[in-house]
């Protein structure tokens, strides 16, 4: 019987396999920042042990860092000593770090894309959910414990357990104004918040193959919102084209030699997966979240549920709870739904697409009074191309603030943050209670919603702004 | 790691699904660079909730979690592990947990039970009665017990040897995995020569 493509990737990666024990994975590629990082160094210290392979292990700082005034000091001593310990631990262990104000810097799970560090077929880890961001290029990568990260700096390799394998296929073409965000968050709707348990799902079908690496990424950053242990997708041209040239990509001879390898990265046709799910493209629509996890979402056209509607106890009471928090009634239209705030960026959405896009409809207008809207490069590299193309000042001209890069509000580890009771859209990727600041209020959107919202003040898409007219003399 | 047999203890009803790793420890506690000192960040905000489960006089000392479904979803964080251990937990009960921080508990020797949801009622209901009263989870014989006669609770649980075997000896991952370091010496011989790497050492 054939192999799916993750089946592929594991078999090529199984360093020891023994009856009634976990298969012991070699791993292609650690990254590491500094907030699942310290105590796992600290257990390397404690037990006399060197980083194996400080050649496929590298660092970033991301969570903690500030947005603004990064040439001064960190202004919270807590992060301060935080970032401070992965310099030290770094340069104690001989591991390449990018640290704020380096123009490598960024969010992790940008800058090993952008790097060409990760290539199809590899297998990626790091201490963070989103890891599963770099399936997108057809690598098995997925997010570890701290635990784990101890073991991986220390044998470059993890125990794991079997997995399951999931197909999600989507036919046909996404509709204009449709995006990947969009796509994903509607898949987590569909099969829930824990329906990826112990799978590694591969998005298959029309609509990915046709998405960008940016879009197939954010598809595949949010598997593990669906509680899956990974997302794929299989490599082709797309992949490659971006993969070329860039820093850690293979070149002459050896590139040859990679292509033809990851030619074979496919699932194959006689293969089975443990699941299937089929999604029709034309059927979606901007997808929007009213609830306080990524499953609790809606089309945008659609009310907030009334929690009677649900069968499940559980899930009547989780949305019942959902709303107590998120201060919504039922039946209320997800379009009426005001903002305080607008956040643009985090792993999920702040690359270079998702600016642009951004970009493409506030040229010429502006945020709505009284919305604050921040605007987060995923790294500096983004950052630098967006200023090169002018986007920095359509967004500032809009009335947004432009920052530095990071994670910034998609976890408000750093001082970007929403007050008990501010309501944001974001591009992020949990709309947990808290999750952007104790009390604040989250709803996951595609960067086009947060755009049309920011420049309307509600929950809104691109196609609501005909109306708006766009301001003399611009 | 500490070895673990078997546990006895009084009990905390959580009945809330995908309690996801923001509530267990929410990020700002994660600037902590040990593994200690997280018992106060536990559920912080729901705490916050005088009429919080965690908040009533009888329910202190409790060092069994027995939660609603898709426990421990969301962000990879371990702190959420050690929180939960900080505090007093020993095991965690629920029908279903999100597979990162099933990982993360079982490599630090916090027990997670997977039992059928109505099980997990059943035991609801008898910490609910009474909140005096143990339940008993056994490693060794894959059980938990609790209560007597005809509200008892006696449920089967499913874990895997391998992972059974290393929580009662208490033993250390990285050290197993050196066991066969001349099998991962061997692997990277064969890893094709164009494979990236971060820097030349």
């Amino acid at each position: 019987m054939g192999r799916t493509l993750a089946e592929k990737v594991w078999d090529a990666h199984v360093v020891r396999r023994a009856e009634g024990e976990p298969d012991l994975l070699y791993i292609d590629l650690h990254l590491l920042h500094e907030v699942t990082s310290p105590q796992a160094f600290d257990g390397l210290r404690q037990a006399g042990r060197p980083v194996r392979r400080t050649d496929l292990t590298i660092a970033t700082e991301d969570h903690n860092t500030p947005t603004l005034d990064i040439d001064k000091p960190i202004a919270d001593p807590v992060s301060r000593v935080q970032l401070e310990t992965l310099r030290r631990n770094a340069a104690e262990f001989g591991v390449r770090i990018h640290s704020l104000g380096d123009v490598e810097q960024g969010v992790v799970h940008v800058v090993g894309p952008q790097l060409g560090l990760t290539q199809p077929g590899m297998t990626v880890v790091c201490g963070d959910s989103h890891t599963s961001t770099h399936g997108a290029f057809g690598a098995l990568a997925f997010g570890i414990g701290t635990s784990q990260v101890e073991h991986v700096l220390a044998t470059q390799t993890l125990p794991m357990a079997p997995f399951k394998t999931m197909a999600v296929t989507v036919n046909g073409e996404l509709p204009a104004g449709v995006t990947a965000k969009d796509l994903i968050l509607a898949v987590i709707a569909k099969i829930g918040t824990g329906g990826g348990q112990g799978y590694v799902i591969e998005y298959r079908g029309e609509a990915v193959r046709n998405l960008s690496m940016e879009g197939r990424m954010t598809v595949c950053n949010m598997s593990i919102e669906a509680g899956a242990r990974a997302g794929m997708i299989a490599p082709d041209q797309t992949t490659f084209a971006y993969l070329k040239g860039r820093d850690h990509a293979p070149e002459g001879a050896d590139w040859d030699s990679a292509v033809e390898y990851w030619t074979s990265l496919r699932t194959d046709d006689d293969a089975v997966f443990d699941h299937e799910v089929v999604i029709e493209a034309s059927e979606l629509t901007p997808f929007v979240t009213w609830g306080t996890n990524p499953g609790q979402g809606a089309p945008l056209s659609a009310s907030v549920p009334d929690p009677a509607s649900y069968g499940d106890p559980s899930e009547r009471s989780a949305a019942e709870k959902a709303l107590e928090y998120m201060g919504l009634t039922a039946g209320q239209p997800l379009r009426d739904i005001k903002v305080d705030t607008v956040f643009i960026g985090s792993c999920t959405n702040g690359r270079m697409e998702d600016l642009r896009a951004v970009a493409d409809i506030l040229r010429g207008r502006k945020i709505a009074d009284g919305v604050r809207m921040l605007v987060v490069p995923g790294s500096v590299r983004v950052s630098l191309e967006a200023v090169s193309e002018g986007l920095d000042k359509v967004f500032t001209e809009a009335g947004a603030e432009w920052r530095y890069a990071g994670c910034s509000m998609c976890l408000g580890m750093n001082p970007d943050q929403l007050a008990p009771g501010e309501r944001s859209a974001s591009t992020s990727n949990r709309n947990f209670e808290g999750r952007q600041g104790k009390g604040g209020r989250t709803h996951l959107v595609s960067p086009q919603v947060a755009a049309a919202t920011a420049v309307l003040g509600h929950l809104a898409a691109p196609s609501d702004l005909t109306d708006v007219p766009v301001p003399a003399g611009v | 790691m500490e070895p673990f047999t078997t546990h006895t203890g009084t009990a905390i009803p959580l009945r809330r699904s995908n309690v996801d790793t923001d509530q267990i420890i929410p990020a700002h506690w994660l600037k902590k660079v040990t593994k200690t000192g997280f018992e106060d960040g536990l559920f912080e905000a729901w705490r916050k909730d005088p009429g919080f489960v965690f908040n009533e006089p009888a329910r202190q000392g409790a060092s069994v979690l027995v939660a609603g479904p898709d426990f421990g979803t969301g962000s990879s964080r371990e702190h959420a592990v050690w929180a939960l251990q900080n505090y007093g937990f020993k095991t965690v009960i629920s029908s279903r947990f999100a597979d990162i921080f099933r990982g993360n508990s079982l490599k630090g020797g916090l027990l997670t039970v997977v039992l059928p949801q109505e099980t997990v009622d059943r035991l609801w209901a008898l910490t609910e009665a009474d909140p005096a009263v143990e339940i008993t989870v056994d490693l060794v014989e894959r059980q938990v017990r609790a209560g007597s006669g005809d509200a008892a609770v006696t449920a089967d649980f499913e874990i895997d040897d391998y992972t059974r075997w290393r929580l009662l000896e208490g033993l250390d991952d990285i050290g197993l995995t050196l066991r066969h370091e001349a099998d991962v010496t061997a692997f990277e011989q064969t890893r094709p020569a164009w494979l990236p790497r971060t820097q030349t050492v």
